[in-house]
């Protein structure tokens, strides 16, 4: 690293809040995916005025500048993907504003999404958003990659609950964009910028919406023998006219996994659950919680289950958001997945996953948003073994192409990042990507704040650029959800 | 175009075939922007044949602007040229429609009015509820950015539109987003063309999420002396469990626009004469669902409006269309009721709407002006200003009086525009508002999609 840098970040922030020794920068190669990449340094900026001023550095130097929040990412969209200032938000964590009566809080990037729901609480509100990461994920993250999560089949994804930004462009420019109130007035740059992975503007502040939590919430889980049954239930469900707050499933080998790990009284034996939440005023949940249970036997569940109270609720949850770490518990690593296929095209889609899962010798198991065909099939792998490593790209590879044969996408809510660029070319025709790269280089002219993501490189489509992990740093990729 | 007219025209119906060029004056005053009549307007029937229409503009430097139903093409500022008018009525497919995936492909010029039929055959509908219903089509409600008393529940159209396919001003067919209601792939570059008013793209196709229609519906509505109270009811409404399916604040002078033979222009059934008061502030709240859910609702609404000092009823079942349809139409009947109607849309915290409200109503009488309301509850609001006539004295006050609306608006934290006034006062009202800080990255944006300044050229914010 150039040594004027250096000393130029650590008289901005002091020597403490910059990294750059090998051992230092060890956590930082890393996200929730498999990929690595090790950045040149890592600071950690605690205001705005520090966020621009590294911005000026890296221009000056001609240096990589990546954003980077709690590091949970699934696509290594905050990873130093040929080095550079990794920007860790973590300092920026505070919560600047909270206004009750008008639905809306304004936050610094590095505030944990779960924190923001606590903090609100106790006025009847919540940010929606809800990522199973969101324990340990920034809402800067969310913004970046315009998370979602379970209840974004009623309540949207990110992009819906976010109203206002403080950014810093890769030019330095400090510029506050979208307003408070709704509807700013020109095009619509909020829709622009939540969302762009992080290539158009580091955040420093963000202005939510905050939704009212509903009254009442009822906790359904239903057991079915077969995936055709299980699927036609969700699209029952909406032929009925109820949209569900979330609409979940699990394969059956999944919830074994699941089961070995939380002991919720998960059956072993059967081919999907459904995870299904309805909400609202008191009658209307409660009238929808008995139609929804009806649709479910409709279709030959072998058991409803709803859950009583608050704790069975939780249990019931659990299940789903602690899968990622059941399957963890039984393989070295696991590549998540992120397809999105049309709902209806569920159960062929699952067969023809576990088909790939045989043809290259993986266990796969597959949790997904059944609600809005977001798939997350899970390749259980050993990352220690190369060629294990280029058979779940190229495994994986063959479940996002039959997505997109559904007439699905390759990303519903991990992000394009550094793992998906080569697939790019499969949705979108030269001239597409070409207009995206234009919008990209009209705010990032120079290419400096977090190059080599979302668009493909040199390399074609569909080459790949595995790079395995070297024995001794196997196990991190287990760090996931 | 004129020199080159002749030679021009024929090349045009090379592109398109002759019987897809419209050159007749007398036709083409349908398509007038501001008073400008294009040359010629053209139907063409793929985004190939536009593709060939943007590079035959370029080289020939003509400006372009896509129609569909007509009903808000004097929105914006002036075009500073206007040439050629891309009329998109003959793209009215209904491409793709999968009930069970809730998802829909359409051609921009499908009329909304039409894919209502489609859609309610399986029981969803897309929930726009925009003005000028029975014409308008889907990619000018993109296009325009109009919104509708629905967005309470469902949000805009930006909630759920999914993806675009769109010709840019180098002729360059592109599209982004998908057809699946979960995707994060690539730039949301369709959002980018909600309310660019072509400036950006012409629209060929949109890609939407569908929804299911609701059940049974009701309507309620709380009278109150004033505005504070009529916003007291919302904040409430806004703190309670309900969700109600719309929510909107109407100033008494709505009833009289409301009751008017103006008004069965666009509405025929008679609206009924006792849900709104002539003298009192209205709170209208419309919600859904069983029995029980709606007795719940009714009870709990009762309450909240006399808390608020007023008192409520339900709108009759049977009226309740009639009203509805009203509310959707405000602005069309609100532009019907003056010779100069001049509309002022402002964006509010919530928590402000009443405070807006007071000021631009302030505004209105201390310059003679007769005005009238509709605020949705999630805080964007239409005031519209009725002058009696189209005269400069009118013109003078309905200035005065945007100018203090815009300063009121921007000292309580929101933006406001004048998308409705009449032609010839656009240079004297400030149409977008204020100056913009987002400007220098909205000039960006336009750069890149349309570096030659041939769609749409200057009708956007800052003349963009």
């Amino acid at each position: 690293m150039k040594p004027a840098l250096l000393r130029d970040l650590k008289s901005l922030l002091g020597d403490a809040s910059v990294l750059h020794r090998p051992e230092e920068l060890l956590l930082y190669e890393y996200d929730g995916s498999v990929e690595i990449a090790r950045p040149t340094c890592v600071v950690f900026p605690r205001t705005t005025a520090h966020v621009q001023r590294i911005m000026q550095l890296a221009n000056q130097y001609e240096t990589p500048i990546i954003g980077r929040g709690a590091g949970t990412g699934l696509s290594g969209g905050a990873l130093a993907r040929n080095g550079g200032i990794l920007t860790v938000f973590s300092r920026m964590n505070r919560i600047l504003d909270i206004d009750i009566e008008n639905q809306r809080a304004t936050v610094q990037p590095g505030v944990v999404n779960s924190d923001l729901s606590a903090a609100v609480a106790h006025a009847g509100l919540h940010f929606a958003p809800d990522p199973s990461s969101q324990k340990a994920c920034s809402i800067g993250g969310n913004v970046s990659e315009n998370s979602g999560g379970p209840h974004t089949l009623a309540y949207g994804v990110t992009t819906n609950h976010t109203l206002a930004l403080e950014a810093v462009l890769p030019t330095g420019e400090l510029v506050r964009i979208g307003s408070p109130a709704l509807d700013p007035v020109g095009y619509d740059l909020m829709g622009l910028f939540v969302g762009s992975e992080g290539t158009l503007a580091l955040v420093t502040e963000i202005t939510v919406k905050l939704t009212r939590l509903p009254e009442t919430i009822k906790t359904l889980l239903a057991i079915f023998e077969t995936l055709d049954d299980a699927t036609e239930t969700v699209v029952d469900i909406t032929a009925r006219g109820i949209t569900p707050a979330a609409c979940e499933m699990l394969d059956g080998w999944t919830l074994c996994a699941v089961e070995a790990y939380v002991h919720a009284g998960f059956p072993l034996d059967c081919a999907a659950v459904l995870l299904l939440e309805v909400d609202g005023v008191k009658e209307a949940a409660e009238q929808h919680a008995e139609d929804v249970a009806e649709i479910c036997r409709k279709h030959h569940a072998r058991e409803v289950r709803v859950a009583r109270d608050e704790q069975e609720r939780d249990l019931l949850w659990k299940g789903r958001k602690n899968a990622f770490g059941a399957v963890g518990r039984l393989s070295p690593t696991y590549y998540v997945q992120d397809g999105v296929i049309p709902r209806t095209k569920l159960p062929a889609t699952l067969r023809h996953i576990n088909e790939i899962g045989k043809k290259y010798g993986f266990q796969i198991g597959n949790i997904f948003h059944a609600g809005d065909g977001n798939l997350h099939p899970l390749i259980l792998f050993d990352a220690r073994d190369s060629d294990q490593f280029r058979r779940v790209v190229a495994a994986s590879d063959e479940i996002i192409k039959f997505c997109i044969e559904m007439g699905g996408s390759i990303t519903g809510e991990h992000g394009v990042g550094m793992e998906k660029d080569r697939l790019m070319p499969l949705l979108f025709t030269d001239a597409e990507l070409d207009v995206m790269r234009c919008v990209r280089d009209a705010f990032n002219p120079r290419g400096i704040l977090n190059p080599d993501k979302i668009f493909p490189t040199s390399k074609g489509c569909g080459e790949i650029h595995v790079r395995p992990l070297p024995q001794s740093r196997a196990t991190t990729g287990l760090t996931a959800t | 175009m004129s020199p080159t007219g002749a030679v021009a025209h024929s090349r045009l119906a090379d592109l398109v075939g002759s019987a897809r060029v419209i050159a007749d004056p007398a036709q083409l005053a349908s398509y007038e922007i501001d008073g400008t009549r294009p040359s010629a307007a053209l139907q063409p029937e793929s985004s190939l044949q536009i593709s060939e229409i943007i590079k035959f503009a370029i080289t020939e430097k003509l400006g372009v602007v896509a129609t569909g139903g007509r009903t808000k093409l004097n929105v914006g500022l002036p075009p500073k040229r206007y040439d050629l008018a891309l009329d998109m009525s003959s793209l009215n497919k209904i491409v793709a429609y999968d009930p069970g995936d809730l998802t829909l492909s359409v051609e921009a010029g499908l009329r909304l009015s039409v894919l209502d039929d489609t859609l309610g055959k399986h029981h969803q509908f897309l929930p726009l509820a925009v003005p000028y219903h029975p014409q308008t089509t889907l990619g000018g409600i993109i296009a325009s950015g109009v919104d509708g008393p629905l967005r309470q529940f469902y949000g805009t159209a930006r909630d759920f539109l999914l993806g675009v396919e769109f010709v840019t001003g180098e002729g360059v067919a592109a599209k982004s987003g998908g057809r699946v209601v979960k995707n994060v792939t690539g730039y949301d570059i369709h959002k980018l063309m909600i309310g660019a008013l072509g400036t950006l793209g012409l629209i060929t196709r949109l890609n939407f999420k569908t929804f299911p229609l609701p059940p049974t519906s009701c309507g309620f509505v709380g009278r109150f002396p004033t505005a504070q109270q009529a916003c007291d009811m919302r904040n409430r409404i806004a703190r309670s469990h309900l969700t109600p399916l719309t929510l909107d604040i109407l100033s008494p002078s709505v009833t009289e626009i409301f009751e008017s033979q103006t008004a069965a222009q666009f509405e025929s059934e008679p609206m009924p004469s006792d849900v709104l008061s002539r003298t009192e502030w209205a709170t209208s709240v419309g919600f859904a669902g069983s029995e029980r859910v709606r007795e719940r609702y009714l009870l709990e609404l009762q309450r909240i409006a006399e808390e608020s000092g007023g008192a409520g009823s339900l709108v009759p079942e049977k009226t309740l269309p009639a009203a509805f349809a009203r509310k959707r139409e405000f602005v069309p009947i609100a532009l019907a009721s003056s010779p100069a109607t001049t509309i002022v849309r402002m964006s509010a915290l919530p928590a402000k709407i009443s405070d807006m409200l007071i000021a631009a109503q302030k505004a209105a009488e201390v310059n003679s002006l007769r005005w009238a309301a509709l605020a949705r509850g999630l805080g964007i609001i239409y005031f519209a200003l009725l002058p009696s006539a189209l005269d400069d004295g009118s013109k003078q006050r309905v200035v005065n009086t945007t100018d203090s609306v815009h300063e009121a608006c921007a000292k309580l934290g929101g933006q406001s525009t004048i998308p409705w006034c009449p032609t010839t006062w656009k240079s004297n009202l400030k149409v977008w508002g204020p100056e913009n800080p987002d400007f220098p990255q909205m000039r960006k944006i336009k750069n890149v999609f349309d570096p030659q300044g041939i769609l749409s050229p200057g009708r956007f914010v800052g003349g963009l």
